[in-house]
Parts: C-alpha cells; sequence; structure tokens
C-alpha cells in the first residue's frame, strides 16, 4: 500500500519544503544577478530543476512500465508508480514550459521559439498528456496494465527521436551550463550552488509526491475492489431468501 | 507459411474489404482533398502556399491516416471479427505486418492523389522524383506502423475515435519534420538548397520506419491477445 513507511514520507514531505525555502532564499537574495540576463536568471533556478525533475519523472515511469511487461517482475506495483510518476512528469513538464517562456520573453525576446528542446518538451507534454488520457480508461487490471506499459514505452522511445530530429534545424537554445566541463568559466560558484540546489530540492519533492500519489492510487484502487465486493455480496444476499422461498415445497 | 506470407493474407483481406466497400475511395480521399482546399482557402496566398506545400501535403496525410487507422479497426468490430482474427492461429507479427501493410498501401494512393492536388493547386513543379518517392514511402511505412499500433490498442475502447490522435499524432511528428524537410529540399523551395541534402532526411525518415516497425511487431501480439 505504500512506497516508503508513513515516518519516512512525512519526513521527506519536511525535507522538501525545507529544501525549497533555501532554494527561494539562495534564488532571491543570496545569488547575484547575471551579467546579461540580470534578475532574469532567477527564474532558471526553478526552470532547470523542473525540467529535470520531469525527464526524472518519465525516466521512472519507462523503467516501471518495462518491469510491468517483464513477466518475473510483473505487479501492479509497477503500474501504479508509473502512472503516478507520469503525472508528476506532465506537470512538471507544463511548468518547464510556462517558466521557460517567462524567460525567454526578457532574455531570448521571444515567448516561444522552434529550438530543439523546446519542441520536444512540448511534443513530450502531448505525448504524455495522451498516456495519462490511456489510464484514465477504465478495464481489467492486468489489460490495462499491459496497454498502458507499451504506450509509455512508446512514448519514452519517441522523446530522443524527437529531440534528434528537431535537432537537425539550427539550434539557439542554450548549451548545457551545469554538465560542461568549463563551468567555473561561464557561472558563478553561489549560481552553479543554487542551480545544484535546486536540483536536488525538486528531487526530494519528486520522491515524496511520487510516494502520496503511489499511495492514493493504490487506496483507489483496493475501493474499486471492495466496491466489487460489496456489489456481489449484496446481490448474493438479496437472491439468497428468493431461493430459499423457491426451494420450500 | 512463414510470417510475410501470413501478413500477406491479412492484408489483402483488409484491402479486399476496402476495394468492396470503396471507403477509402469515397470517404477518406476526398477528405484529404477537402484539407487540401481549406488550407489553400486559409492562406489565400500562392507564394505563400508554394513555400509550406510540404507541410500541408504531410499533415493532409497525417490526417487521413488517422481515419485510415480508425477504419482498418473498425471492420474488426463487427460480427466478432477480432475474435476470429485471434483464433485464426495467424502469427501476431504477421498481422501487425499486414494490417500495417494494408493502411500504408491505402496512404499510398491517398497520397499520390494527394500530390497531384499540390502539383495542380499549389503551383508546385515536381523534381527529384525519386527522392519523393523513397521519402514518401519511408514516412508512411513510419506512419502506417504506429498508427497500427495504436490502432490495436486502443480497439476496443468506447473512447478510440478520440483517443486515437491524441496518441499517435505527436509519436509521428518527428516523421512530420522529416518528410516535410525532405520534400523541400527535393523541390528546391529554397533558395541555395540542393536535392541532395535531403538523403540524410531520407535515411532519418528509413531509421524511423525501421525503429517503428520493429517496435510494433514486438508489441502487437500481446496487445491483440489481450485487447
Amino acid at each position: 500500500m505504500r512506497l516508503l513507511g508513513r515516518r519516512a514520507t512525512t519526513a521527506l514531505g519536511a525535507a522538501s519544503l525545507v529544501a525549497l525555502a533555501v532554494l527561494v532564499y539562495l534564488g532571491l537574495w543570496a545569488s547575484p544577478p547575471d551579467v546579461n540576463q540580470s534578475d532574469g536568471v532567477r527564474l532558471l533556478y526553478l526552470h532547470v530543476p523542473s525540467a529535470w525533475l520531469a525527464y526524472l519523472a518519465f525516466f521512472v515511469t519507462a523503467i516501471s512500465s518495462a518491469l510491468y511487461l517483464w513477466p518475473r517482475t510483473r505487479s501492479v506495483v509497477w503500474d501504479l508508480v508509473a502512472g503516478a510518476s507520469a503525472e508528476i512528469g506532465v506537470m512538471f513538464t507544463a511548468l518547464t514550459l510556462v517558466l521557460g517562456s517567462l524567460w525567454g520573453r526578457p532574455v531570448w525576446g521571444v515567448w516561444w521559439a522552434w529550438d530543439a528542446r523546446l519542441v520536444t518538451t512540448a511534443v513530450m507534454f502531448f505525448l504524455y498528456l495522451g498516456y495519462l488520457a490511456l489510464r484514465r480508461i477504465p478495464g481489467g487490471a492486468e489489460v490495462r496494465g499491459k496497454r498502458c506499459a507499451i504506450a509509455a514505452l512508446i512514448a519514452f522511445i519517441d522523446v530522443p527521436i524527437v529531440h534528434f530530429s528537431v535537432n537537425w534545424w539550427r539550434t539557439l537554445h542554450q548549451e548545457g551550463s551545469i554538465f560542461n566541463d568549463e563551468m567555473k568559466a561561464h557561472i558563478h560558484g553561489l549560481m552553479a550552488f543554487t542551480l545544484v540546489w535546486g536540483v536536488i530540492a525538486f528531487t526530494v519533492l519528486y520522491v515524496y509526491l511520487l510516494s502520496r500519489r503511489y499511495r492514493l492510487a493504490a487506496i483507489e484502487e483496493q475501493m474499486e475492489e471492495r466496491e466489487i465486493d460489496r456489489a456481489i455480496a449484496e446481490r448474493i444476499e438479496r437472491d439468497t431468501p428468493v431461493l430459499e422461498a423457491g426451494a420450500r415445497p | 507459411m512463414n510470417v510475410f506470407q501470413e501478413a500477406a493474407i491479412v492484408a489483402g483481406k483488409d484491402l479486399r474489404i476496402e476495394a468492396r466497400s470503396r471507403v477509402t475511395m469515397t470517404q477518406i480521399l476526398p477528405f484529404g482533398g477537402v484539407v487540401l482546399l481549406l488550407f489553400a482557402f486559409a492562406l489565400d496566398q500562392k507564394k505563400i502556399l508554394r513555400q509550406v506545400a510540404p507541410g500541408l501535403f504531410w499533415v493532409c496525410v497525417l490526417l487521413a491516416a488517422l481515419l485510415a487507422v480508425s477504419r482498418s479497426f473498425s471492420i474488426e468490430q463487427q460480427n466478432g471479427a477480432r475474435d476470429g482474427l485471434r483464433l485464426s492461429g495467424l502469427d501476431g507479427a504477421a498481422v501487425f505486418l499486414g494490417k500495417a501493410g494494408a493502411i500504408g498501401a491505402e496512404l499510398l494512393v491517398l497520397e499520390l492523389v494527394l500530390g497531384i492536388g499540390v502539383v495542380v493547386l499549389y503551383g508546385i513543379a515536381p523534381a527529384s522524383i525519386g527522392v519523393l518517392l523513397l521519402t514518401a514511402v519511408a514516412a508512411t511505412v513510419s506512419v502506417a506502423a504506429t498508427g497500427t499500433l495504436y490502432g490495436v490498442l486502443a480497439a476496443g475502447l468506447r473512447v478510440r475515435e478520440t483517443l486515437v490522435p491524441l496518441l499517435l499524432l505527436p509519436v509521428v511528428a518527428p516523421v512530420l519534420f522529416g518528410a516535410t524537410r525532405a520534400f523541400e529540399l527535393a523541390l528546391h523551395l529554397h533558395p541555395h538548397s540542393h536535392a541532395s541534402d535531403a538523403w540524410p532526411w531520407v535515411g532519418m525518415l528509413s531509421l524511423f520506419a525501421v525503429i517503428y516497425a520493429s517496435a510494433g511487431t514486438l508489441a502487437f501480439g500481446t496487445l491483440l491477445e489481450e485487447s
């Protein structure tokens, strides 16, 4: 029923709250404004971590789906984890797009650019919206699980394909700053730290959200089963006296 | 009987049904034509139309492909045809290849007719026919393979008609990019472009076709059994 213990989940919730508070302080007050982007850079402390979180969430969805499809590890747990993770991923993909757009307006001068990473993220958003729509369709647990797992894997394979195909258009996106060898040459120490801190804070938040969402899904599943059991029991109760009455001479 | 012979049986069945019911000829083809006309009304300038013709052409093909996929699985809906298909003993991969093949063949006919429409209505002069043909074949294989896979995934669901477009269109977005760019280059629609620049795009589309077709061949059997 639970991915993590009750205490662990509460602790994670508290930890993510503290980590986000620290991120707010680092991002808004402690870190200096950028030479070119001035205060606009502060949006990136949310934009980059949410993009990271979206990709992480979809990665977890893909792994869980693969584990569900593999007969030896098939368990409803993986199906529920995949769904929970995808939901979080879609939310943070939307957040990434909105924040990126808000940031792009002052820095690039446009709300939207037809650049590889933007297009990939937008297509990814729709891919997983479709996946969530597919998940909402009722059906036998195993049939639904397999159907959704296959759809999740196709979506996951498609993301790099989209990226690769759009990448051939000229790209104006910034080069990755964090995983760059000459990081220190580009980026102020505290700015880099804030960015890394944001990624950590969002990762903790992700684990917390995943744990909560999983529990909710598991409870929903259980409730459905109970409803069915209750309906069957009711039916039997209603039919029994009739049978007995019929059986009497 | 090997997989390809079995696939030919399934494709033959689907195409025979289409030949007799004429739904593709009398509904899907005219639909493509109408969309082509609507684009012309909406853009209303021959110069713009000429420049964006490849993109419009492929959007049109994708929209028509949605109908073709929907049609391909609605014929299995009646008279317990899907159970028949499951009980026929045909390999899942063969059923996939057959159904995708039939959809692909219909789409190629559609593309030919739409292509003529684009030449006549948008004032495009055909050039580098070889590149155009290879692009069309590779893109069609990709679209037909993904369409068939999502078709069976949603088969039997009440929301099939609305779900398949949402699932299918984002997945085939790379095909749209690639095919549009290849057509633009092949037709010399941009100054300083050479038809030979289209070959990398054709290669990329072929790679997509292989990936999508393999994914479909692997997953289709399970989905057909379970749905």
